[in-house]
């Protein structure tokens, strides 16, 4: 298709290879912020493909993954009270609970719906009037959009039997809190495209100048995330600090200003828990007073305390911090796989550990190479 | 889940108010909505995700790197590689 094989093309990839050969002189990290990133990297062995000094660090960007277990399990109550509909994207019903998931509510009877729009779930409470519709809202800047426009309409049209179980984060307040990290050592940082195409990226511009470390907006594509290390090598190599847009043909300085003023109209900024990370502050969105009766936790809020239970050998929020790799986790690809995932980095399409698994990034095959 | 995936726009309707529109991503269509991209006509092409239009190609900026890669080829094919 136009606009994407182009970007996939290998020839193109291995220009800008020889280009970031050329130009690197001493070992660099890098950080791709985005999952989807992550995936795309493993798939088209641009790990492997890079020269030796270049190291790529897997970030946090994978919705599906830093849900917080006390929110899964919220969504596993909630799913199996018989007046309600649960609607939530297919990801999500694999990552595991403190007890179960969502298809094992779905496989009790629960009325467990995947879906691939929140319009969809909107759409769906219209047409069951008796029921209560809930729409998992999980995501980074690039879903709150969909979310925001989801819960505008239901209250535009007054459908009062939809609400949104929100669990929604930002990428700034993570990657600040990467580098103040004193265990994670970032040189510099691909930011994700799509969060951008949304948001802008002015917000990262008072972050690279205070870290003083380089961050480059960068697409998914072989030949986008060629150019997007390929400008970041070049602005470490040269010393320089700053944004760097490397993927321009859908990411403006100052993002989609329709998108944002309804993100701001519905939602406002509040603290959130990333799902093996801990507490990150202003890190997320919650539903702002004139649309509280759509947020799920309030009107539901019966069901607020949960006991939770995290598997200890699950080393998940180290990979999403970029402390350590998915093949250093001594459950990966034995006990742990994508069919019968320990934690949700196995589980997403998004997930560094499922991506290592499906690609076959094994300890193993490393020392083999 | 995050993914969002470019397609051309093919049709471009209304639906209880809201900028609605089907997309083709390479054969398959599906709908989506343009509330977010007002100026979106039929023939763009734009990133969807989660059923949502979020940005529009810039041509422009297509063409631009167009040309850094004739560029790189002939400097490649000019200039030796220092390291060899
Ligand atoms: S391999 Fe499985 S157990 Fe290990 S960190 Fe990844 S998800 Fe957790």
């Amino acid at each position: 298709m136009k606009y994407l094989d182009e970007y996939r093309d290998k020839e193109k990839t291995e220009l800008l290879i020889e280009q970031i050969e050329k130009k690197v002189t001493r070992p660099w990290s890098l950080m791709e912020i985005c999952g989807g990133q992550t995936h795309s990297i493993m798939k088209s062995g641009l790990d492997q493909l890079l020269p030796p000094e270049i190291n790529l660090i897997h970030g946090p960007g994978c919705p599906v993954c830093v849900t917080p277990l006390e929110l899964i399990d919220k969504a596993i109550s909630l799913a199996s009270m018989p007046e309600i509909i649960f609607c939530s994207y297919g990801d999500m019903l694999r990552v595991p609970g403190s007890v179960g998931n969502l298809f094992s509510v779905r496989a009790a009877g629960g009325d467990v719906r995947i879906i691939y729009s929140p319009l969809d779930a909107l759409r769906i409470a219209k047409n069951n009037p008796e029921k209560e519709v809930i729409f998992f809202g999980i995501g980074f800047e690039t879903t709150a959009p969909a979310n925001a426009m989801a819960v505008f309409q239901a209250k535009t049209q007054g459908v009062e039997n939809f609400s949104i179980l929100v669990s929604h984060v930002t990428v700034p307040p993570a990657i600040r809190a990467i580098l103040e990290s004193p265990e994670v050592n970032v040189d510099g940082f691909l930011a994700a495209g799509h969060v951008c195409a949304v948001m802008g990226y002015w917000e990262y511009e008072p972050i690279a100048k205070k870290y003083q470390t380089p961050i480059v907006v960068t697409g998914f594509e072989p030949v986008d995330l060629a150019r997007g290390i390929l400008n970041c090598i070049q602005l470490l190599e040269e010393g320089k600090i700053g944004v760097e847009n490397a993927y321009p043909r859908y990411v403006q300085q100052q993002g989609n200003l329709e998108a944002q003023k309804l993100i701001k109209s519905v939602f406002e900024i509040c603290d959130r828990k990333w799902r093996g990370i801990g507490n990150i502050p202003m890190s997320g969105y919650r539903l702002n007073e004139d649309y509280e009766k759509f947020d799920a936790e309030r009107k539901f809020s019966g069901i607020q305390e949960i006991q939770t239970n995290e598997s200890s050998v699950c080393i998940s929020g180290e990979i999403l911090q970029g402390i350590k790799k998915p093949d250093e986790c001594s459950e990966f690809g034995s006990r742990c796989t994508p069919e019968f995932p320990i934690g949700a980095t196995m589980v997403s399409d998004e997930g560094a550990c499922a991506a290592y698994f499906r690609y076959g990034r094994m300890k193993l095959s490393r020392t083999n190479f | 889940m995050c993914l969002g995936v470019p397609g051309k726009v093919i049709e471009l309707y209304e639906v209880n108010g809201m900028k609605m529109g089907k997309v083709d991503f390479g054969g398959a269509i599906k709908e989506a909505c343009f509330e977010y991209l007002p100026e979106i006509e039929v023939g763009s092409y734009a990133i969807i995700h989660v059923g949502f239009g979020l940005s529009e190609v810039d041509e422009e900026e297509v063409e631009k790197t167009y040309e850094l890669f004739r560029e790189i080829e002939s400097f490649s094919e000019k200039l030796p590689d220092p390291k060899k």
